[in-house]
Protein backbone atom coordinates (compact mmCIF):
# COMPACT_ATOMS: atom_id res chain seq x y z
CA UNK A 1 0.00 0.00 0.00
CA UNK A 2 2.73 2.77 -1.23
CA UNK A 3 2.35 5.43 -3.26
CA UNK A 4 3.59 3.62 -6.13
CA UNK A 5 0.34 1.75 -6.26
CA UNK A 6 -1.76 1.80 -10.14
CA UNK A 7 -5.48 1.12 -10.69
CA UNK A 8 -5.67 -0.53 -13.84
CA UNK A 9 -8.67 0.40 -15.92
CA UNK A 10 -10.97 -2.91 -16.30
CA UNK A 11 -11.79 -1.96 -20.33
CA UNK A 12 -8.46 -0.91 -21.62
CA UNK A 13 -6.12 -2.28 -18.90
CA UNK A 14 -4.27 0.77 -18.87
CA UNK A 15 -2.50 1.65 -15.83
CA UNK A 16 -2.96 4.86 -13.91
CA UNK A 17 -1.75 5.94 -10.09
CA UNK A 18 -4.21 5.06 -7.89
CA UNK A 19 -6.19 8.05 -5.83
CA UNK A 20 -5.99 8.59 -2.01
CA UNK A 21 -8.84 10.40 0.03
CA UNK A 22 -8.29 12.74 2.96
CA UNK A 23 -10.83 13.68 5.50
CA UNK A 24 -9.48 17.15 7.47
CA UNK A 25 -11.35 17.95 10.73
CA UNK A 26 -14.98 17.25 8.42
CA UNK A 27 -18.06 19.22 10.62
CA UNK A 28 -21.57 18.94 9.30
CA UNK A 29 -24.81 20.36 10.82
CA UNK A 30 -27.79 20.33 9.19
CA UNK A 31 -29.50 22.82 10.84
CA UNK A 32 -29.31 22.45 14.39
CA UNK A 33 -28.41 18.72 13.99
CA UNK A 34 -24.62 18.06 14.12
CA UNK A 35 -24.23 14.96 11.89
CA UNK A 36 -20.39 15.13 11.75
CA UNK A 37 -17.51 16.14 14.65
CA UNK A 38 -14.25 17.20 13.55
CA UNK A 39 -13.68 13.68 11.76
CA UNK A 40 -10.15 13.05 10.05
CA UNK A 41 -8.62 9.96 8.81
CA UNK A 42 -6.87 9.10 4.97
CA UNK A 43 -7.41 6.34 2.63
CA UNK A 44 -4.08 5.15 1.24
CA UNK A 45 -4.14 4.97 -2.59
CA UNK A 46 -5.45 1.90 -3.75
CA UNK A 47 -6.34 0.54 -0.04
CA UNK A 48 -9.82 -1.39 1.09
CA UNK A 49 -10.82 1.53 3.69
CA UNK A 50 -14.08 0.18 5.52
CA UNK A 51 -16.31 2.62 7.67
CA UNK A 52 -18.45 0.86 10.37
CA UNK A 53 -20.52 2.28 12.60
CA UNK A 54 -24.42 2.06 13.79
CA UNK A 55 -27.32 3.40 11.46
CA UNK A 56 -27.26 7.14 11.59
CA UNK A 57 -23.96 7.80 12.72
CA UNK A 58 -23.38 9.62 9.77
CA UNK A 59 -21.56 7.37 7.23
CA UNK A 60 -23.88 8.17 4.14
CA UNK A 61 -23.57 11.55 4.83
CA UNK A 62 -19.25 11.26 5.03
CA UNK A 63 -19.35 9.72 2.04
CA UNK A 64 -21.26 12.37 0.05
CA UNK A 65 -18.48 14.39 0.65
CA UNK A 66 -16.25 12.17 -0.75
CA UNK A 67 -18.62 12.51 -4.46
CA UNK A 68 -19.36 16.06 -3.77
CA UNK A 69 -23.26 15.87 -3.45
CA UNK A 70 -22.56 17.17 0.25
CA UNK A 71 -20.65 20.39 1.61
CA UNK A 72 -18.61 20.62 4.36
CA UNK A 73 -19.97 22.89 7.54
CA UNK A 74 -16.16 23.36 7.91
CA UNK A 75 -13.08 21.05 7.33
CA UNK A 76 -11.77 19.70 3.90
CA UNK A 77 -12.13 16.34 2.13
CA UNK A 78 -9.64 15.66 -1.04
CA UNK A 79 -9.63 13.55 -3.93
CA UNK A 80 -5.98 13.38 -5.28
CA UNK A 81 -5.25 16.13 -3.42
CA UNK A 82 -7.90 18.26 -4.91
CA UNK A 83 -11.09 19.79 -2.69
CA UNK A 84 -13.71 17.51 -3.03
CA UNK A 85 -16.38 19.96 -3.04
CA UNK A 86 -15.47 21.21 -6.31
CA UNK A 87 -17.10 20.34 -9.98
CA UNK A 88 -13.57 19.98 -11.71
CA UNK A 89 -12.65 17.31 -9.33
CA UNK A 90 -15.34 14.86 -10.15
CA UNK A 91 -14.54 15.83 -13.75
CA UNK A 92 -10.98 14.90 -12.95
CA UNK A 93 -11.03 11.92 -10.74
CA UNK A 94 -13.72 9.26 -11.62
CA UNK A 95 -15.66 8.25 -9.04
CA UNK A 96 -18.21 5.97 -8.60
CA UNK A 97 -20.86 5.55 -5.59
CA UNK A 98 -22.50 2.50 -5.34
CA UNK A 99 -26.22 3.65 -3.31
CA UNK A 100 -27.34 1.88 -0.51
CA UNK A 101 -30.25 1.43 -2.67
CA UNK A 102 -28.73 0.97 -5.98
CA UNK A 103 -30.17 4.34 -7.20
CA UNK A 104 -30.81 2.15 -10.67
CA UNK A 105 -32.37 3.99 -13.12
CA UNK A 106 -36.20 2.22 -12.98
CA UNK A 107 -37.12 3.50 -16.50
CA UNK A 108 -34.23 2.04 -18.33
CA UNK A 109 -33.35 -1.61 -19.03
CA UNK A 110 -29.98 -3.06 -17.21
CA UNK A 111 -28.41 -2.25 -20.15
CA UNK A 112 -29.55 1.34 -20.68
CA UNK A 113 -28.16 1.60 -16.96
CA UNK A 114 -25.20 0.74 -17.53
CA UNK A 115 -24.20 2.31 -20.81
CA UNK A 116 -25.99 5.74 -20.24
CA UNK A 117 -22.67 7.04 -18.87
CA UNK A 118 -20.32 6.40 -21.63
CA UNK A 119 -23.71 7.45 -24.12
CA UNK A 120 -24.15 11.00 -22.14
CA UNK A 121 -20.12 11.52 -21.98
CA UNK A 122 -19.76 10.21 -25.62
CA UNK A 123 -16.47 7.64 -24.55
CA UNK A 124 -17.25 5.51 -27.46
CA UNK A 125 -19.88 4.58 -30.50
CA UNK A 126 -22.84 2.45 -30.03
CA UNK A 127 -20.55 -0.85 -30.87
CA UNK A 128 -17.70 0.66 -28.28
CA UNK A 129 -20.55 1.25 -25.61
CA UNK A 130 -22.16 -2.17 -26.16
CA UNK A 131 -18.77 -4.11 -26.30
CA UNK A 132 -17.78 -2.21 -22.64
CA UNK A 133 -21.36 -2.90 -21.36
CA UNK A 134 -21.22 -6.41 -21.93
CA UNK A 135 -17.88 -6.72 -20.65
CA UNK A 136 -19.20 -4.93 -17.42
CA UNK A 137 -22.13 -7.77 -17.13
CA UNK A 138 -19.66 -10.50 -17.79
CA UNK A 139 -17.10 -9.06 -14.63
CA UNK A 140 -20.25 -9.13 -12.63
CA UNK A 141 -22.17 -12.88 -14.10
CA UNK A 142 -24.97 -10.91 -14.98
CA UNK A 143 -24.93 -11.66 -19.13
CA UNK A 144 -28.29 -12.51 -18.55
CA UNK A 145 -29.70 -9.82 -17.07
CA UNK A 146 -29.05 -7.01 -19.82
CA UNK A 147 -32.64 -6.71 -21.10
CA UNK A 148 -34.68 -6.62 -17.60
CA UNK A 149 -35.36 -3.83 -15.55
CA UNK A 150 -34.32 -3.21 -12.13
CA UNK A 151 -37.71 -4.11 -11.18
CA UNK A 152 -37.65 -7.75 -11.82
CA UNK A 153 -34.27 -8.22 -10.22
CA UNK A 154 -33.59 -9.50 -6.58
CA UNK A 155 -31.91 -7.56 -4.09
CA UNK A 156 -28.67 -8.88 -4.54
CA UNK A 157 -28.83 -8.99 -8.46
CA UNK A 158 -29.74 -4.88 -8.18
CA UNK A 159 -26.87 -5.19 -6.23
CA UNK A 160 -24.65 -6.66 -8.43
CA UNK A 161 -26.17 -3.95 -11.33
CA UNK A 162 -25.20 -0.93 -9.32
CA UNK A 163 -21.62 -2.38 -9.18
CA UNK A 164 -21.49 -3.03 -12.75
CA UNK A 165 -22.74 0.53 -13.92
CA UNK A 166 -20.14 1.65 -11.68
CA UNK A 167 -17.50 -0.03 -13.22
CA UNK A 168 -18.55 1.28 -16.59
CA UNK A 169 -17.07 4.71 -15.40
CA UNK A 170 -13.87 3.07 -15.09
CA UNK A 171 -13.61 4.52 -11.90
CA UNK A 172 -10.17 4.98 -9.50
CA UNK A 173 -11.85 5.86 -6.69
CA UNK A 174 -15.48 3.09 -5.61
CA UNK A 175 -17.76 4.23 -3.07
CA UNK A 176 -19.84 1.15 -1.22
CA UNK A 177 -22.92 2.48 0.76
CA UNK A 178 -23.99 -0.63 3.02
CA UNK A 179 -23.22 -2.97 -0.13
CA UNK A 180 -24.23 -5.98 1.65
CA UNK A 181 -27.36 -5.17 3.77
CA UNK A 182 -30.66 -6.70 3.01
CA UNK A 183 -28.86 -9.35 1.64
CA UNK A 184 -28.65 -13.46 3.30
CA UNK A 185 -25.36 -14.13 4.22
CA UNK A 186 -24.14 -16.04 1.36
CA UNK A 187 -24.80 -13.17 -0.98
CA UNK A 188 -23.29 -11.06 1.59
CA UNK A 189 -19.81 -13.01 1.42
CA UNK A 190 -20.40 -12.98 -3.02
CA UNK A 191 -20.38 -8.79 -2.21
CA UNK A 192 -17.50 -8.92 -0.15
CA UNK A 193 -15.60 -11.41 -2.58
CA UNK A 194 -17.01 -8.69 -5.66
CA UNK A 195 -15.24 -5.71 -3.83
CA UNK A 196 -12.26 -7.45 -2.63
CA UNK A 197 -11.29 -8.94 -6.17
CA UNK A 198 -12.22 -5.60 -7.89
CA UNK A 199 -9.73 -3.96 -5.66
CA UNK A 200 -7.41 -6.84 -6.25
CA UNK A 201 -7.70 -7.11 -10.44
CA UNK A 202 -7.64 -3.45 -11.18
CA UNK A 203 -6.64 -2.12 -7.58
CA UNK A 204 -9.03 0.60 -7.23
CA UNK A 205 -9.63 2.52 -4.06
CA UNK A 206 -11.74 1.17 -2.18
CA UNK A 207 -14.49 3.17 0.83
CA UNK A 208 -17.09 0.63 2.08
CA UNK A 209 -19.48 1.95 4.56
CA UNK A 210 -21.24 -1.15 6.16
CA UNK A 211 -21.81 -3.09 9.66
CA UNK A 212 -21.21 -5.73 8.46
CA UNK A 213 -18.34 -7.48 10.43
CA UNK A 214 -17.50 -10.38 8.50
CA UNK A 215 -17.01 -7.66 5.30
CA UNK A 216 -14.54 -5.93 7.61
CA UNK A 217 -12.67 -8.74 9.14
CA UNK A 218 -12.31 -10.14 5.94
CA UNK A 219 -11.56 -7.71 2.99
CA UNK A 220 -10.45 -4.51 5.18
CA UNK A 221 -6.61 -3.23 4.88
CA UNK A 222 -8.28 -0.61 7.64
CA UNK A 223 -11.57 -0.02 9.41
CA UNK A 224 -12.80 3.17 10.91
CA UNK A 225 -15.31 3.49 13.32
CA UNK A 226 -17.80 6.18 13.22
CA UNK A 227 -19.80 6.89 16.33
CA UNK A 228 -22.31 9.74 17.11
CA UNK A 229 -20.11 11.42 14.35
CA UNK A 230 -16.86 11.12 15.92
CA UNK A 231 -14.34 8.62 14.80
CA UNK A 232 -13.90 6.18 18.06
CA UNK A 233 -11.86 3.79 16.08
CA UNK A 234 -9.37 3.85 13.10
CA UNK A 235 -6.88 0.83 12.51
CA UNK A 236 -6.20 -2.78 10.76
CA UNK A 237 -9.12 -4.94 10.90
CA UNK A 238 -6.62 -7.20 13.33
CA UNK A 239 -7.44 -4.59 16.11
CA UNK A 240 -11.09 -5.67 15.91
CA UNK A 241 -10.58 -8.77 17.24
CA UNK A 242 -10.04 -7.92 20.89
CA UNK A 243 -10.73 -4.83 20.76
CA UNK A 244 -9.57 -2.79 23.88
CA UNK A 245 -12.15 0.33 23.93
CA UNK A 246 -15.30 -1.25 25.49
CA UNK A 247 -17.82 1.14 23.57
CA UNK A 248 -16.20 -0.85 20.28
CA UNK A 249 -16.21 -4.09 21.83
CA UNK A 250 -19.95 -3.66 22.41
CA UNK A 251 -20.76 -2.52 19.00
CA UNK A 252 -19.36 -5.05 17.35
CA UNK A 253 -20.28 -8.29 19.34
CA UNK A 254 -23.56 -6.48 21.57
CA UNK A 255 -24.02 -8.93 24.43
CA UNK A 256 -27.82 -9.75 24.80
CA UNK A 257 -28.87 -9.13 27.94
CA UNK A 258 -32.28 -9.54 29.11
CA UNK A 259 -32.68 -8.46 32.10
CA UNK A 260 -31.52 -4.66 31.24
CA UNK A 261 -32.47 -4.60 27.76
CA UNK A 262 -31.26 -1.82 25.71
CA UNK A 263 -34.23 -0.66 24.39
CA UNK A 264 -35.38 0.49 27.76
CA UNK A 265 -32.33 2.61 28.24
CA UNK A 266 -32.05 4.65 25.16
CA UNK A 267 -33.00 8.14 25.51
CA UNK A 268 -35.60 9.26 23.56
CA UNK B 1 -42.64 35.22 7.08
CA UNK B 2 -41.73 31.38 7.10
CA UNK B 3 -44.09 31.05 3.80
CA UNK B 4 -42.62 34.49 1.92
CA UNK B 5 -39.27 32.80 2.15
CA UNK B 6 -40.55 29.46 0.97
CA UNK B 7 -42.07 31.65 -2.15
CA UNK B 8 -39.01 32.92 -2.82
CA UNK B 9 -36.78 30.05 -2.72
CA UNK B 10 -39.09 28.78 -4.96
CA UNK B 11 -38.69 31.54 -7.29
CA UNK B 12 -35.09 31.44 -7.16
CA UNK B 13 -34.78 27.60 -7.45
CA UNK B 14 -36.39 27.86 -10.77
CA UNK B 15 -34.77 30.85 -12.22
CA UNK B 16 -31.35 29.01 -11.67
CA UNK B 17 -33.24 25.73 -13.15
CA UNK B 18 -34.21 27.86 -15.90
CA UNK B 19 -30.89 29.32 -16.88
CA UNK B 20 -29.08 26.39 -16.38
CA UNK B 21 -31.83 24.59 -18.77
CA UNK B 22 -31.27 27.17 -21.26
CA UNK B 23 -27.30 26.74 -21.53
CA UNK B 24 -28.05 22.83 -22.23
CA UNK B 25 -30.27 23.93 -25.10
CA UNK B 26 -27.42 23.31 -27.44
CA UNK B 27 -27.32 19.10 -26.43
CA UNK B 28 -30.97 19.16 -27.78
CA UNK B 29 -30.00 17.61 -31.80
CA UNK B 30 -28.15 14.63 -29.48
CA UNK B 31 -31.10 14.32 -27.31
CA UNK B 32 -33.54 14.07 -29.96
CA UNK B 33 -34.65 10.55 -28.64
CA UNK B 34 -35.69 12.13 -25.18
CA UNK B 35 -37.22 15.51 -26.91
CA UNK B 36 -39.33 12.88 -29.31
CA UNK B 37 -40.50 10.64 -26.28
CA UNK B 38 -41.42 14.43 -24.21
CA UNK B 39 -43.60 15.91 -27.46
CA UNK B 40 -45.35 12.13 -27.27
CA UNK B 41 -46.05 12.39 -23.58
CA UNK B 42 -47.53 16.20 -23.56
CA UNK B 43 -49.03 16.53 -26.83
CA UNK B 44 -50.52 12.31 -27.75
CA UNK B 45 -51.69 11.82 -24.24
CA UNK B 46 -53.29 15.33 -23.38
CA UNK B 47 -54.72 15.59 -26.76
CA UNK B 48 -58.22 13.48 -26.25
CA UNK B 49 -58.91 15.20 -23.32
CA UNK B 50 -58.02 18.89 -24.58
CA UNK B 51 -60.17 17.76 -27.13
CA UNK B 52 -63.84 16.85 -25.46
CA UNK B 53 -62.86 19.75 -23.17
CA UNK B 54 -62.91 22.15 -25.89
CA UNK B 55 -65.95 20.90 -27.59
CA UNK B 56 -68.06 21.62 -24.63
CA UNK B 57 -66.61 25.12 -23.80
CA UNK B 58 -67.67 25.86 -27.65
CA UNK B 59 -70.63 24.82 -27.25
CA UNK B 60 -71.15 25.87 -23.58
CA UNK B 61 -70.53 29.38 -25.11
CA UNK B 62 -72.83 29.26 -28.02
CA UNK B 63 -75.66 28.05 -26.12
CA UNK B 64 -75.01 30.94 -23.52
CA UNK B 65 -75.08 33.39 -25.50
CA UNK B 66 -77.65 32.36 -27.77
CA UNK B 67 -79.62 32.47 -24.40
CA UNK B 68 -78.44 36.24 -23.77
CA UNK B 69 -78.59 37.54 -27.19
CA UNK B 70 -81.81 36.04 -27.80
CA UNK B 71 -83.48 39.32 -25.99
CA UNK B 72 -81.60 41.69 -28.46
CA UNK B 73 -81.95 39.55 -32.04
CA UNK B 74 -78.34 39.38 -32.43
CA UNK B 75 -77.68 35.77 -32.46
CA UNK B 76 -75.72 36.19 -36.17
CA UNK B 77 -72.83 37.38 -34.24
CA UNK B 78 -72.43 34.43 -31.85
CA UNK B 79 -69.66 33.03 -33.66
CA UNK B 80 -67.49 36.03 -33.04
CA UNK B 81 -68.12 36.23 -29.38
CA UNK B 82 -66.78 32.31 -29.83
CA UNK B 83 -64.45 32.83 -32.01
CA UNK B 84 -62.89 35.39 -30.11
CA UNK B 85 -63.30 34.10 -26.16
CA UNK B 86 -61.90 30.37 -27.61
CA UNK B 87 -58.90 31.61 -29.29
CA UNK B 88 -57.63 34.17 -27.06
CA UNK B 89 -58.77 33.40 -23.50
CA UNK B 90 -60.41 30.13 -22.69
CA UNK B 91 -58.66 27.85 -25.35
CA UNK B 92 -55.26 28.61 -23.48
CA UNK B 93 -56.09 29.04 -20.52
CA UNK B 94 -58.00 25.29 -20.64
CA UNK B 95 -55.20 23.62 -22.15
CA UNK B 96 -52.40 25.39 -19.39
CA UNK B 97 -55.13 23.78 -17.00
CA UNK B 98 -55.16 20.66 -18.67
CA UNK B 99 -51.36 20.28 -19.23
CA UNK B 100 -50.71 21.16 -15.47
CA UNK B 101 -53.32 18.28 -14.35
CA UNK B 102 -52.19 15.83 -16.66
CA UNK B 103 -48.32 16.44 -17.29
CA UNK B 104 -46.76 18.60 -15.31
CA UNK B 105 -48.49 16.27 -12.28
CA UNK B 106 -46.68 13.31 -14.13
CA UNK B 107 -43.34 15.17 -14.20
CA UNK B 108 -43.64 16.35 -10.61
CA UNK B 109 -44.14 12.46 -9.61
CA UNK B 110 -41.35 11.29 -12.23
CA UNK B 111 -38.73 13.69 -10.92
CA UNK B 112 -39.65 13.35 -7.54
CA UNK B 113 -39.36 9.45 -7.16
CA UNK B 114 -36.07 9.75 -9.17
CA UNK B 115 -35.33 11.83 -6.38
CA UNK B 116 -36.27 10.03 -3.71
CA UNK B 117 -34.78 7.25 -4.77
CA UNK B 118 -31.27 8.75 -5.34
CA UNK B 119 -31.50 8.58 -8.99
CA UNK B 120 -30.70 12.06 -9.37
CA UNK B 121 -27.66 11.59 -6.93
CA UNK B 122 -26.43 9.38 -8.90
CA UNK B 123 -26.87 11.13 -11.99
CA UNK B 124 -24.67 14.02 -10.32
CA UNK B 125 -22.44 11.33 -9.40
CA UNK B 126 -22.26 10.21 -12.95
CA UNK B 127 -21.21 14.17 -14.11
CA UNK B 128 -24.88 13.89 -15.95
CA UNK B 129 -26.57 17.31 -14.98
CA UNK B 130 -29.93 16.91 -14.14
CA UNK B 131 -31.10 19.89 -15.74
CA UNK B 132 -29.61 18.74 -19.13
CA UNK B 133 -31.09 15.08 -19.27
CA UNK B 134 -34.62 15.58 -17.06
CA UNK B 135 -35.77 19.20 -17.91
CA UNK B 136 -34.09 20.66 -20.73
CA UNK B 137 -36.11 17.88 -23.50
CA UNK B 138 -39.03 18.39 -21.53
CA UNK B 139 -39.43 22.08 -21.69
CA UNK B 140 -37.99 22.08 -25.52
CA UNK B 141 -41.33 19.84 -26.01
CA UNK B 142 -43.48 22.05 -23.95
CA UNK B 143 -42.54 24.94 -26.50
CA UNK B 144 -43.38 22.89 -29.69
CA UNK B 145 -46.48 21.16 -28.09
CA UNK B 146 -48.22 23.02 -26.48
CA UNK B 147 -49.74 25.78 -29.19
CA UNK B 148 -50.51 22.76 -31.35
CA UNK B 149 -52.96 21.56 -28.33
CA UNK B 150 -53.97 25.43 -28.21
CA UNK B 151 -54.65 25.45 -31.64
CA UNK B 152 -56.39 21.66 -32.05
CA UNK B 153 -58.59 22.99 -28.93
CA UNK B 154 -59.70 26.53 -31.28
CA UNK B 155 -60.84 24.46 -33.78
CA UNK B 156 -62.67 21.79 -32.02
CA UNK B 157 -64.44 24.73 -29.64
CA UNK B 158 -65.77 26.51 -32.62
CA UNK B 159 -66.43 23.71 -34.00
CA UNK B 160 -68.89 22.76 -31.28
CA UNK B 161 -70.17 26.09 -31.25
CA UNK B 162 -71.39 25.58 -35.10
CA UNK B 163 -73.11 22.43 -33.60
CA UNK B 164 -75.08 24.01 -31.32
CA UNK B 165 -75.77 26.83 -33.13
CA UNK B 166 -77.33 25.38 -35.46
CA UNK B 167 -79.25 22.55 -33.70
CA UNK B 168 -80.33 24.80 -30.49
CA UNK B 169 -84.02 25.92 -31.44
CA UNK B 170 -83.60 30.01 -30.16
CA UNK B 171 -79.95 30.27 -32.08
CA UNK B 172 -80.73 28.15 -35.78
CA UNK B 173 -77.84 30.00 -37.17
CA UNK B 174 -76.64 27.67 -40.50
CA UNK B 175 -72.61 26.71 -40.09
CA UNK B 176 -71.55 28.93 -43.11
CA UNK B 177 -72.87 32.01 -41.18
CA UNK B 178 -71.72 31.37 -38.40
CA UNK B 179 -68.42 31.02 -39.37
CA UNK B 180 -68.76 33.99 -41.92
CA UNK B 181 -69.09 35.86 -38.91
CA UNK B 182 -66.22 34.45 -36.83
CA UNK B 183 -64.05 34.97 -39.72
CA UNK B 184 -64.70 38.18 -39.82
CA UNK B 185 -64.16 39.26 -36.22
CA UNK B 186 -61.15 36.72 -35.62
CA UNK B 187 -58.43 37.44 -36.66
CA UNK B 188 -54.88 35.98 -37.15
CA UNK B 189 -53.50 38.12 -34.79
CA UNK B 190 -56.19 37.04 -31.73
CA UNK B 191 -55.44 33.58 -32.56
CA UNK B 192 -51.48 34.01 -32.26
CA UNK B 193 -52.28 36.02 -29.46
CA UNK B 194 -53.80 33.24 -27.57
CA UNK B 195 -50.81 30.78 -28.82
CA UNK B 196 -48.38 33.36 -27.84
CA UNK B 197 -50.31 32.84 -24.01
CA UNK B 198 -50.38 29.15 -24.10
CA UNK B 199 -46.99 28.91 -24.96
CA UNK B 200 -46.00 30.63 -21.69
CA UNK B 201 -48.29 29.29 -19.55
CA UNK B 202 -47.19 25.28 -21.21
CA UNK B 203 -43.65 26.41 -20.10
CA UNK B 204 -43.91 27.80 -16.67
CA UNK B 205 -46.21 25.13 -16.11
CA UNK B 206 -43.51 22.23 -16.65
CA UNK B 207 -40.70 24.40 -15.49
CA UNK B 208 -42.25 24.89 -12.09
CA UNK B 209 -43.29 20.94 -12.09
CA UNK B 210 -39.30 20.25 -13.00
CA UNK B 211 -38.20 22.13 -10.14
CA UNK B 212 -40.36 21.07 -7.60
CA UNK B 213 -39.90 17.63 -8.16
CA UNK B 214 -36.37 17.47 -8.29
CA UNK B 215 -36.49 19.74 -5.21
CA UNK B 216 -38.64 17.01 -3.14
CA UNK B 217 -36.94 15.88 -0.13
CA UNK B 218 -37.28 12.85 2.34
CA UNK B 219 -38.80 9.57 2.09
CA UNK B 220 -41.45 8.08 -0.39
CA UNK B 221 -44.53 9.63 1.10
CA UNK B 222 -43.11 13.33 0.16
CA UNK B 223 -43.79 12.19 -3.74
CA UNK B 224 -47.59 12.58 -3.34
CA UNK B 225 -46.69 15.82 -1.30
CA UNK B 226 -44.94 17.13 -4.32
CA UNK B 227 -47.69 16.15 -7.26
CA UNK B 228 -49.71 18.15 -5.13
CA UNK B 229 -47.67 21.11 -4.88
CA UNK B 230 -46.96 21.09 -8.47
CA UNK B 231 -50.61 20.78 -9.64
CA UNK B 232 -51.37 24.04 -7.22
CA UNK B 233 -48.64 25.98 -8.22
CA UNK B 234 -49.04 25.44 -11.45
CA UNK B 235 -52.81 26.53 -11.65
CA UNK B 236 -52.44 29.94 -9.62
CA UNK B 237 -49.64 30.71 -11.83
CA UNK B 238 -51.35 30.48 -14.76
CA UNK B 239 -54.37 32.35 -13.52
CA UNK B 240 -51.96 35.02 -11.87
CA UNK B 241 -49.64 34.90 -15.39
CA UNK B 242 -53.02 35.33 -17.51
CA UNK B 243 -53.92 38.58 -15.95
CA UNK B 244 -50.26 40.28 -16.61
CA UNK B 245 -49.82 38.28 -20.51
CA UNK B 246 -53.81 39.56 -21.18
CA UNK B 247 -52.31 43.11 -20.22
CA UNK B 248 -49.27 43.34 -22.02
CA UNK B 249 -50.24 41.88 -25.25
CA UNK B 250 -53.54 43.79 -25.84
N1 LIG C 1 -30.08 16.01 3.87
C1 LIG C 1 -30.26 15.85 5.20
N2 LIG C 1 -30.93 16.79 5.91
C2 LIG C 1 -31.09 16.66 7.24
N3 LIG C 1 -30.64 15.63 7.96
C3 LIG C 1 -29.95 14.66 7.33
C4 LIG C 1 -29.74 14.72 5.91
N4 LIG C 1 -29.03 13.62 5.54
C5 LIG C 1 -28.84 12.91 6.68
N5 LIG C 1 -29.38 13.52 7.75
C6 LIG C 1 -29.32 13.06 9.14
O1 LIG C 1 -27.98 12.78 9.44
C7 LIG C 1 -27.90 11.67 10.32
C8 LIG C 1 -26.93 10.65 9.75
O2 LIG C 1 -27.48 10.09 8.58
P1 LIG C 1 -26.73 8.99 7.70
O3 LIG C 1 -25.39 9.48 7.32
O4 LIG C 1 -27.66 8.62 6.61
O5 LIG C 1 -26.58 7.78 8.72
P2 LIG C 1 -25.98 6.35 8.43
O6 LIG C 1 -24.75 6.27 9.28
O7 LIG C 1 -26.99 5.36 8.88
O8 LIG C 1 -25.68 6.25 6.98
C9 LIG C 1 -29.30 11.14 10.49
O9 LIG C 1 -29.78 11.60 11.71
C10 LIG C 1 -30.06 11.76 9.35
O10 LIG C 1 -31.40 11.98 9.72
MG1 LIG D 1 -26.59 5.12 5.49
Amino acid sequence: MSGTSHTRNPFTQVEIPAVGVTVEHLTKNFGSLKVLKDVSFAVQPGEIFVLMGPSGSGKSVLLKHIVGLELPTSGRVTVDGHDAASEVTRERVHMALVFQSGALFNSLSVYDNLALYPREHRLADEAGIRQKVMHALKILSLEGTAKKFPADLSGGMKKRVAIARALVMEPQLMLYDEPTSELDPVMSATISEIIASLREEYRVTTIVVSHDRDLALNIADRVGILMDGKLIFLGPPSELKQPKDPIVADFLAPKFDLKHPRFKQLET
Amino acid sequence: MKQITAILEGFGSTLQLLIRSIGYAGTLPRQWGRFIEQCYMIGYTTLPIVAILSFFIGSVLALQAGYSMQNFGTQQFIGSLVGLSMARELGPVMVAILVAGRVGSAIAAELASMKVYQEVDALVTMNIPPARMLVMPRLAASLVMVPVLALIGDLVGWFGGALVSKYTAIISIEPEAYFAVLRHYTHFKDVLNGLVKAEIFGFVVVLVCCNIGLNTRGGPREIGASVTRAVVVSLILILVLDYFVTQILT
